[in-house]
């Protein structure tokens, strides 16, 4: 509760609230901003006015104008928000649920199994992130389901140190050497007594993270092995507008809203969340003397 | 001093063991079939149809039981086979090699500046704690953090070439490359800056710094963020020690206590911190590269994953890995000489 209220009285983390609000509004009533055409297979795909190559700048029917191939910018970027929530809090939710087991089993059972354990961990942190996840997505195969396997696979690291470390320091207080006289299991000391001492700075974590897979996941999407050709997806959307980034001629900005209205939605996204996550985090500081 | 080397280098092969069963594991998602196509390089050698593809299939051995196949993989990775890539029509590990020298320039050169950057602006926002420079920074770091590589690197493309045409895309302008090409240049290390320099042709040397400026510009960016927060937490933390407060107490300024006392003991963690942060430059480089069209191993990388070419997006993640481990130790071997205080057992 009183975190709540830190994070309503501060600033830049009530911006990032109601952005947030605003971005889960928007994902809840997609059907009724963005109404879906009776020819569509699915709401994912983004309808198509046409074939036509060149972006058609804003009008009435394209509120933020069409990409190349007539893809509409506006409902990619409203059923966008559902999968940008759900590639975020999905990818969050896997990797957090590996990483803390395995922090918590390194942890606690110590001695052989910590060291193999966390010698994988490096193992897991020497490959660099983006080209992991991108390598293994290109393996899986396209769609969202593989997206979130790999930047899963490749995302649970910090979340077993950060684990570990507290569950470490956690460990050798007095009422974990109370309950264990009292004949508590290891089951019931590690997710009763330990765990939810330790939430916290998972918390943070996870919070921070969603953003940032929310970002890779649009980078792999730009670079073409993330989710297939039309779906309502960020990333997918800038890609389209790459070529038409330098403009026609002696008009160099003349298709900035192919750019701009993606961009801005993930960008708002990631931000909000990095705004929660980093007033989160200053909460989390014991230094931080706060007034 | 000389066991931690030595302890360091005995965990070496187990790293590289561990690392190796890792990419192996990600090669065996595939069926026999895709993984045939890292051992032909030509059609020819596919006639005969659903015969042929099983008497290939036996003799490469792809359809052994993991261990032998592992086995086999490893010692044709050691002598330097990373199998056949479709995009480049050439074997992947000479690829990786003649690109990796455009992709070292450009992580040198933008490695630097977001290192020095950092420092400074995480030293100013630390001794300024809750003030508005250190409000300013921490916005400008969480900004940095939020805002798309590619979509920065999309405006950068969109102002300085297509408005201004200052930067364009690109390694070297046309006629650079032809005289690059040509038989009076002299190819000594691949990177462009250095070669042109060695061979005295000043206009090279400009071109090819004119067209690194704008992916430069947009890999530092990547990476100030994460190091300036770090800077920020670390100098806060030591601005708090008793020697600091000491050095208060004696009347020195608070220029000298924040540049000489606290600066160099609050950039060990952002120096440690540097291979990991190296290592997400890397992947950085694969965004920035296809944006600005340069040719290197990221570009490379990204082409290769689109056209699914598995042996070349295989061989250039075991490549980045062994040199992400690679600069990891030489960190950790260097780190003494930055702190005397560590011993090392």
């Amino acid at each position: 509760m009183k975190t709540l209220k830190y994070l309503l009285r501060n600033p830049l983390s009530l911006l990032g609230i109601l952005l947030l609000l605003f971005f889960a509004i928007v994902a809840i009533l997609a059907p009724e901003i963005a109404p879906v055409e009776p020819y569509q297979i699915s709401p994912y795909f983004t309808p198509r006015s046409s074939f036509w190559p060149t972006p058609e700048p804003m009008s009435k029917e394209h509120f933020f104008g069409t990409t190349q191939g007539q893809y509409d910018i506006f409902y990619g970027l409203v059923w966008g928000t559902r999968t940008a929530f759900k590639v975020g809090l999905g990818v969050v939710f896997v990797s957090s649920i590996i990483g803390v087991s395995v922090g918590s089993i390194a942890a606690f059972y110590g001695g052989i199994v910590d060291e193999v354990l966390m010698r994988i961990v490096d193992v897991f942190m020497s490959v660099p992130f983006l080209v992991a996840a991108m390598v293994l997505t290109t393996l899986l195969g396209k769609g969202l389901g593989p997206m979130i396997i790999a930047l899963s696979t490749f995302g649970w690291m910090t979340y077993a140190r950060v684990i570990r470390s507290e569950i470490l320091r956690i460990k050798e207080m007095d009422y974990i050497h109370a309950a264990r006289t009292y004949g508590s299991s290891d089951f019931l000391l590690i997710f009763r007594h330990i765990l939810p001492n330790a939430f916290f700075p998972v918390l943070v974590l996870a919070t921070m993270a969603t953003g940032s897979m929310v970002l890779a996941a649009s980078a792999l999407s730009f670079l073409g092995v993330g989710t297939e050709e039309g779906y309502a997806d960020w990333g997918q959307f800038i890609s389209y507008s790459r070529n038409w980034i330098v403009g026609q001629g002696d008009q160099p900005f003349k298709y900035w809203y192919t750019l701009f209205f993606p961009g801005m939605a993930i960008f708002l996204f990631v931000f909000s969340w990095n705004l929660v996550g980093d007033a989160l985090r200053d909460i989390l500081d014991p230094h931080i003397v706060r007034k | 001093m000389q066991s931690y080397i030595l302890r360091r280098l005995f965990f070496l092969p187990i790293v590289f063991f561990a690392l190796s069963l890792m990419i192996f594991s990600l090669q065996m998602l595939l069926t026999p079939i895709q993984r045939l196509s890292a051992y032909v390089s030509t059609i020819s050698e596919m006639k005969g149809g659903q015969e042929q593809i099983a008497h290939l299939i036996k003799k490469y051995g792809l359809d052994e039981p993991f261990i032998t196949q592992y086995w086999l993989w490893v010692k044709g990775v050691l002598q330097g086979n990373l199998g056949w890539s479709e995009t480049a029509r050439g074997p992947v590990s000479e690829v990786l090699l003649s690109l990796f020298p455009a992709t070292a320039e450009l992580v040198v050169l933008a490695f630097i500046p977001s290192f020095l950057c950092a420092i400074w602006l995480g030293t100013r926002a630390g001794a300024n704690h809750n003030k508005l420079v250190d409000h300013i920074i921490r916005f400008f770091t969480i900004l940095g953090w939020s805002f798309p590589t590619f979509v920065f690197g999309l405006i950068m493309l969109m102002i300085f070439y297509g408005f201004l045409d200052w930067l364009p895309p690109g390694r070297l302008s046309q006629w650079a490359m032809t005289d690059v090409g040509s038989s009076d240049f002299i190819r000594y290390t691949g990177a462009n800056l250095i070669d042109s320099l060695i061979n005295w042709r000043w206009d090279i040397f400009f071109d090819s710094l004119r067209h690194m400026i704008a992916p430069v510009i947009t890999l530092t960016y990547v990476n100030l963020a994460n190091m300036t927060r770090l800077m920020r937490t670390s100098m806060l933390e030591t601005l708090r020690q008793d020697y600091i407060r000491t050095a208060r107490a004696k009347g020195l300024s608070r220029r000298v206590i924040e540049n000489k006392h606290a600066r160099r003991n609050a950039m060990l963690p952002v120096t440690t911190m540097a291979g990991m942060e190296l290592a997400s430059m890397m992947g950085g480089v694969v965004i920035t590269e296809t944006i600005f069209d340069y040719h290197g191993l990221g570009q490379f990388a990204a082409t290769a994953a689109g056209s699914l070419d598995f042996p070349a997006v295989l061989g250039f993640a075991l490549y980045f890995a062994v040199v992400l481990v690679l600069i990891n130790l030489i960190v950790d071997l260097l780190y003494p000489f930055f702190d005397p205080r560590v011993v090392l057992k």
